[in-house]
């Protein structure tokens, strides 16, 4: 009964909320009941165990309220090495993921719609398997290279690629994990400029492909490549799963090493790591809405 | 139209515009199918080769067989398979309903900064899987969690790190998922839906059984699954906040990997990873055709 609305908000039936223009329908009071509580509840699930996990850092028994934690990180041990070989892996992995993508889905957009679906596929395929299985086939195959590669030049790139200072293995894994994230934005980005005409009249006029590459199509992407890579770093800096089993101390890694020692330290690197992913987040979709209100 | 391309003729990418249509542009596709077959089709091949590979423990000699497979799904490693299951799905539907009321909260809320702080929060926690997130769980409502000694809550024998302590973790980004699923669907349900049923004299409940609901179906399912693939897949999180102490698939895997197995038994990693492949394209065969169902309504 109550749930019923009436057909004609006479603008008395709800004092406190005046018909807003979205709809036309004042909502009951129950209902914002209903809201406020589930809104509340999530506020709480979600900020109690950020404000808990600081207070965590910043509060012991002994010393009272300090800092003295978040400094510590800076010269703990391994920090740095950790955080600049995610950060090399990172950029690695954007420039090769752009370099393979762009091209790809300007051919698709260009001249071969036919590879759509091909591309869909295997832009999809590293969503549905889950990164241990991929890490248990890399590694497979790592192993498997003493027995069937040994007298071949196979062996020592092999070898190459799992250097210890930067390992190229990972670089590969990565980019085959953010391809999805990639695909989508550039695909995003390429459906909101007309690619087609912009490339022809470029090509028409006389420019050359590189030319064509670098100084019409990406200006035009710029927002969409900020956002995959973007998206690739935050990928890379949080991935655990294929750098843990394969044995390279990148910054997730470290974390947890250091968690067994140093507890107060990990979670304090744990909350600077979200309060950056926040940041970055907060700038790509504030370079977003930028985007939409430009046009 | 005419539309002549000096110079390069000769250039694949550049044929007259005639031949485009179908062939010209796709060399620039190959580098990247080149990639993935190298990067994730050599990966993949081995793993399923190895799953299928037995070797004689006495002999030393190997050969096909399904014995890892069959090994797989038995015992001790049937049941963290299992068990893994189990939590994915009450992941998946607690995060699904918890979702879904979140984002109809947001979605039928006036205050536009409201929707878009809750859009973009979501944003960020539906990424905030991994370490950083066990490691924030740990230290509110772990052992020596800040809630947990606030509260005394050890005195009742809680722990976080069990079934479901896990299922509470894996909620944080579970339900802002579900959320960033929800939003454009229950934004896809028109006002006017809503006033014609009331004005035929229907009920809320009858509003949301019979159009809201069968509406949101698509979006609903997809997104359960959704979560089940992304509870089912989480390793990192589980690693660093129960060790071992929780039996997950994940977790199996990377001690079958990192040589906690026995002799002659090494590719039961492979015959897991395999059974999880399976587990999770079934899933995610059933969530695309949804996705496709659902952006239909989203005009």
């Amino acid at each position: 009964m109550a749930a019923v609305t009436p057909i004609l908000p006479t603008g008395t039936a709800d004092p406190a909320a005046p018909a807003p223009a979205s709809s036309p329908v004042s909502r009951p009071r129950r209902m914002r009941l209903w809201r406020g509580v589930v809104l509340g509840a999530a506020a709480v699930y979600f900020l109690v165990p950020m404000a808990a996990s600081f207070w965590f850092t910043v509060h012991s028994e002994q010393q009272g309220f300090s800092l003295s934690t978040y400094a510590e990180i800076l010269t703990a041990e391994g920090f740095a090495a950790s955080m600049l070989l995610s950060l090399a892996l990172a950029a690695a992995t954007i420039v090769v993921v752009l370099a393979l993508t762009l091209p790809a889905l300007l051919a698709v957009r260009l001249g071969a719609p036919g590879l759509r679906p091909v591309l869909e596929v295997i832009c999809t395929i590293p969503l549905v398997v889950p990164p241990i299985t991929f890490v248990t086939g890399i590694s497979t195959v790592l192993r498997w290279g003493p027995d069937y590669l040994a007298a071949t030049p196979f062996w020592a790139t092999l070898i190459a690629i799992q250097d210890e200072t930067f390992p190229v293995v990972l670089v590969l894994a990565y980019v085959v994990l953010a391809l999805p994230f990639v695909y989508r934005s550039l695909d995003a980005g390429l459906r909101a400029i007309d690619v087609r005409t912009l490339v022809e009249a470029a090509r028409n006029l006389g420019a050359s492909w590189p030319h064509v590459m670098f100084r019409v199509v990406i200006p035009n992407l710029r927002s969409a490549i900020a956002s995959a890579s973007f998206l690739a770093l935050a990928l890379v800096l949080g991935e655990y799963t294929v750098a843990a089993l394969l044995g390279y101390q990148t910054f997730p890694v470290w974390i947890v090493t250091i968690s067994g020692a140093n507890g107060r330290l990990s979670v304090a690197v744990s909350i600077l790591s979200l309060l950056t992913t926040w940041l970055l987040l907060l700038i790509l979709s504030g370079a977003g809405a930028k985007r939409k209100d430009s046009q | 139209m005419m539309v002549s391309i000096t110079g390069d003729a000769g250039e694949p990418a550049a044929a007259p515009r005639g031949g485009r249509a179908r062939t010209g542009s796709w060399p620039a596709a190959v580098p990247l199918l080149a990639f993935t077959a190298l990067a994730f089709g050599i990966p993949a091949v081995a793993l399923v080769l190895g799953a299928f590979t037995v070797r004689d423990p006495q002999t030393g000699v190997s050969g096909f067989g399904t014995s890892n497979l069959v090994e797989s799904l038995r015992g001790n490693y049937l049941s963290t398979l299992v068990s893994s299951v189990q939590l994915s799905a009450v992941v998946a539907l607690l995060g699904a309903v918890l979702g879904a009321f979140l984002a109809q909260a947001v979605v039928t809320s006036r205050f536009r900064t409201l929707r878009e702080s809750v859009l973009t929060a979501s944003g960020v926690l539906a990424n905030f899987g991994g370490v950083p997130l066990a490691f924030t769980w740990v230290a509110t409502l772990g052992n020596s969690g800040v809630l947990t000694q606030a509260l005394g809550l050890g005195e009742y024998g809680w722990s976080l790190y069990t079934f479901w302590g896990l299922v509470i973790v894996y909620m944080y980004f579970s339900i802002p998922l579900m959320v960033l699923v929800m939003v454009p669907a229950m934004d896809g349900l028109r006002p006017q839906w809503r006033e014609a049923a009331g004005n035929s004299g229907a009920t809320a409940w009858q509003y949301w059984r019979h159009v809201g609901i069968p509406v949101l179906a698509p979006a609903l399912l997809g997104g359960t699954v959704l979560l089940f693939g992304s509870a089912f897949a989480a390793y990192a999180t589980a690693r660093a906040m129960v060790g071992s102490t929780v039996p997950l698939v994940t977790l199996q895997i990377a001690d079958a990997l990192t040589g906690d197995v026995l002799i002659g038994h090494e590719n039961i990693a492979l015959a897991l990873s395999l059974d999880m492949i399976v587990v999770a394209g079934l899933v995610m065969a059933v969530y695309l055709p949804l996705q496709r169902r659902s952006s239909r309504w989203l005009r």
